[in-house]
């Protein structure tokens, strides 16, 4: 049986600023078979895209392919001229980019843009054209799929514009479609669709794919074979089944390890105090002028009231857009309240930062998603966390120095990165000094908002186990928001499930498993299981579909 | 490691050595520019004659031995008017652009930083600032209180002060809804923290760059002023005046009216060739 792509022994370099060689894929092999799918699964850095760029005979600016052989259908992608290759690109293979909402051409309209290879490559009339897209609409159960080719992007949802990008490359009937990280953009309940969507496709017309994902719940609900890659090499290959249930290697082991809910050990007895740390009452909190009645013009929270005793931890869970990060920001007053009530430690607090003390302003530190703009890129490790010690606490120069190794300690960092810029660390690395600035401050809740979202599976893992141990060390409590139930199941000891604005469910870790509000069942039943078969099993509502979901 | 770090030399392209890279052309532009920096400090000690007295006979002479550009309109040696000419041009130019740069990134960082009617009132109050065509607001400011050199300075950068601004406020702007920013907010940071400590490593790079281009503006406009007679007041002369009062010569090929022209060419071209080729620092993150 011929392979449709065989990858051999490839390596590709990248030239550093200081004219180094850096190999990024160290002698990679694989092959797929027709129909085949074939998952590219690891961390970010771990050469996942490189590998499934070169399928295409492309290496990113700065990179070049080194050495190996990449066959496509029996030609050597490696050896064909430009003008060949973009010959076979889009009609023999197709990509799929990670982020639609960046692929699409906001000035065209949809229809346009997916017939656009059709055109290039001259395969059909126009009008063929646009009756196959409109058939491949209806395989990818996109809405009203005769008219929908006539908007723009931004008139459909995320995971709409996803489905009309695979559209896009399967128009071209390709043998092989790349997915670089469809879903990762993704609310979990539109995933589903999309997956299924994609899957549906994929198996009807026979098309082999290869998915590129560092989730590998998702990609176990569609790849046939997994090949796990670390460090720009092959780490393990095998098919799903052999590799969920007899993984050899031990970093397969540990990605799924990190699956595994951590239950969180039983609250021990910080519970004691009659006051809690922190209450909010009747929240109301939003963006645009003050209406009349005083309120915002649109209200991104509404009416939320929640409590946090000392020593324990709350979750935020809902989608985004759901206001869970809205209403960090106003307890934290960097949005002022419109209505309400934030009661901290026995004190009513000022509605904005302001007009709030400065120690009131340091026990309560919050940690934002995303690392790097979280972090001045100009300043290095020791300025960020020297900052608020020489603030808050007035150290000297020796007292902050020894005070920034111990922080660097806490958060299990090399002391020695210290003299490093944020541009310089990993992701996991940024986060655990963004963590640290945030302890810097000594304070007694850290609000943090989807701090593991934007890291990988073992290294928000490691982040979540860092947490609880500093907080049995500290006796901190958190508000962890999150969009990912796993991550808040493993922390907290109360959840809040937001929607639209509005809490619209509180439960705690052991009840997850039977939520009360149809909305919250929803949600938890729609993030992906480890099981191959949990996709094809699973049975949604569609009413309830219908009532929340923006697909 | 070991090995890495000695392939590291062995692979490293000339003038890394310090942890930073410049290119061939930024060390052109920056040795012209040090030249002419020389120039202006030590041009009293080098001058071969007095700037204003009349030496040759010929008027328009040719170079030789005794003139090395040749003389001017009057019989004055051009060599000499010419370094003489460089304190002005480099002197006001670099004292001009200072001020403007200074008070424009100022007032960028702090109009981004603050927000509201502050950055309203600055900005619309800068925008009719710009909209006056520089050269007709230096000729009027000139013939009103007269062409002095603390005159010039300021007039020149009062000129370049919006276009500081609104460039430094745009790129301040973007810094300022950075995540890092509003957490040093909520930590309670005052404004000048802000604007010192967080905004302006961010964006001193552009800003420098920013600062070369106005500098060769500078140049260009006082060069401009002089040549309309408005500059550097005789006997002395800056670059922009020496072409203007030697124009007289330009059909007879006179080394007079080329020389000062090639000087402000030489300048403000090496000084775009050097900000548009900084020394940049290599940070090899994969080390």
């Amino acid at each position: 049986m011929v392979n449709l792509v065989e990858i051999r022994d490839l390596k590709v370099e990248a030239t550093t600023d200081s004219g180094r060689r850096v190999d990024i894929i160290n002698g990679v092999s694989f092959d797929i078979a027709e129909g085949e799918i074939v998952a590219l699964i690891g961390e970010s850095g771990s050469g996942k895209t490189t590998i499934a760029l070169t399928l295409m005979g492309h290496a990113r600016p700065g990179c070049r392919i080194s050495g190996g052989s990449v066959s496509v259908a029996g030609k050597d992608m490696l050896t064909l001229s430009e003008k060949q290759r973009a010959r076979v690109r889009g009609t023999e293979f197709a990509y799929v980019p990670q982020s639609a909402a960046a692929a699409f051409n906001p000035a065209a309209t949809i229809m346009d843009q997916v017939i656009e290879v059709t055109r290039i490559h001259g395969i059909m009339s126009p009008d063929e054209a646009r009756a196959r897209a409109v058939d491949l609409f209806r395989a990818l159960s996109l809405p009203e799929p005769e008219t929908i080719g006539s908007r723009y992007p931004h008139q459909v949802s995320g995971g709409q514009l996803q489905r009309l990008s695979a559209a896009m490359a399967l128009i071209g009937d390709p043998k092989l479609v790349i997915f670089d990280e469809p879903t990762t953009a993704l609310d979990v309940t539109t995933q589903i669709e999309v997956l299924r969507a994609f899957k549906s496709v994929m198996k009807k017309g026979g098309i082999a794919g290869v998915y590129v994902s560092h989730d590998l719940a998702v990609v176990a609900q569609i790849a046939d074979r997994i090949v796990v890659l670390k460090g720009g090499e092959a780490k393990e290959i095998g098919t799903t089944e052999e590799i969920l249930n007899g993984a050899k290697h031990p970093y397969t082991r540990e990605l799924l390890a990190a699956f595994e809910p951590k239950p969180r050990g039983a609250a021990d007895a910080a519970e004691s105090g009659p006051a809690p740390l922190l209450e909010i009452e009747n929240l109301i909190a939003g963006y645009g002028q003050a209406q009349a009645d005083g309120l915002p013009l649109v209200r991104a929270v509404e009416h939320v009231s929640l409590k946090v005793e000392k020593g324990r931890n709350l979750g935020i869970i809902g989608e985004s857009g759901c206001g869970k990060s809205t209403l960090a920001r106003t307890i934290a007053g960097i949005l002022p309240a419109a209505v309400g009530k934030i009661v901290f430690d026995g004190k009513e607090l000022g509605r904005s930062a302001r007009e709030r003390s400065r120690d009131e302003l340091r026990e309560m530190q919050i940690v934002f998603q995303y690392a790097d703009t979280a972090l001045n890129p100009a300043k290095s490790v020791e300025d960020i966390l020297a900052r608020p010690l020489t603030f808050y606490h007035g150290m000297n120069a020796k007292a902050r120095n020894a005070r920034v190794d111990e922080l660097l300690d806490m958060v299990r960092l090399p002391h020695n990165l210290r003299h490093r810029r944020p541009g310089e660390l990993s992701g996991g690395q940024k986060q655990r000094v963004n963590f640290a600035r945030a302890l810097a401050a000594d304070p007694k809740l850290i609000l943090c908002d989807e701090i593991t979202s934007a890291l990988d599976t073992v290294v928000a893992a490691a982040i979540i186990d860092l947490l609880k141990e500093l907080q049995r060390e500290l006796g901190l409590s958190y508000i962890f928001i999150s969009h990912d139930l796993s991550v808040v199941e493993a922390i907290c000891d109360e959840i809040v499930v937001m929607y639209g604005g509005k809490k619209v469910e509180e439960i705690t870790p052991a009840k997850v498993k039977t939520p009360e509000h149809p909305y919250s069942q929803l949600l938890f039943s729609s993030v992906p299981r480890l099981d191959p078969t949990w996709l094809d099993g699973l049975e949604q509502d569609p009413e309830l579909v219908r009532a929340y979901c923006r697909r | 490691m070991t090995m890495t770090h000695s392939e590291t030399k062995s692979d490293r392209i000339s003038g890394t050595r310090l942890g930073y890279r410049f290119n061939i052309i930024g060390m052109v532009g920056l040795s012209v520019i040090l030249f002419w920096a020389l120039i202006a400090i030590l041009a009293p000690l080098i001058v071969p004659y007095p700037v204003g007295e009349i030496v040759d006979l010929d008027y328009f002479g040719p170079m030789s031995r005794d003139f090395w550009l040749g003389s001017d309109y009057l019989g004055r040696d051009m060599l000499s008017r010419i370094l003489m000419g460089a304190r002005y041009t480099v002197g006001l130019s670099l004292a001009a652009v200072t001020i403007a740069c200074f008070s424009g990134v100022m007032l960028g960082m702090i109009a981004a930083v603050a927000g509201g009617w502050l950055d309203t009132v600055l900005s619309r109050f800068l925008d009719a600032l710009n909209s006056i065509p520089s050269k007709l607001f230096g000729l009027v400011v000139v013939a009103a209180v007269g062409s002095s050199i603390p005159v010039l300075i300021l007039t020149l950068s009062v000129i370049y002060i919006p276009g500081a601004y609104r460039f430094a406020r745009a790129l301040a702007v973007n810094i300022n809804a950075m995540d890092f920013i509003t957490v040093a907010r909520i930590r309670g940071e005052s404004t000048l923290y802000l604007i010192r400590s967080e905004i302006l490593p961010n964006i001193v790079g552009p800003v420098l760059a920013d600062l070369g281009i106005r500098f060769v503006f500078i140049v260009l406009l006082l060069s401009g002023l002089s040549f309309l007679g408005l500059g550097v007041q005789p006997p002395y002369a800056d670059w922009g005046a020496l072409v203007r009062e030697n124009i007289g010569g330009l059909p007879f090929g006179a080394p007079a009216v080329m020389a000062p022209s090639f000087a402000i060419a030489s300048l403000t071209i090496s000084v775009n060739l050097l900000i548009d080729n900084l020394p940049k620092k290599i940070r090899d993150r994969s080390e």
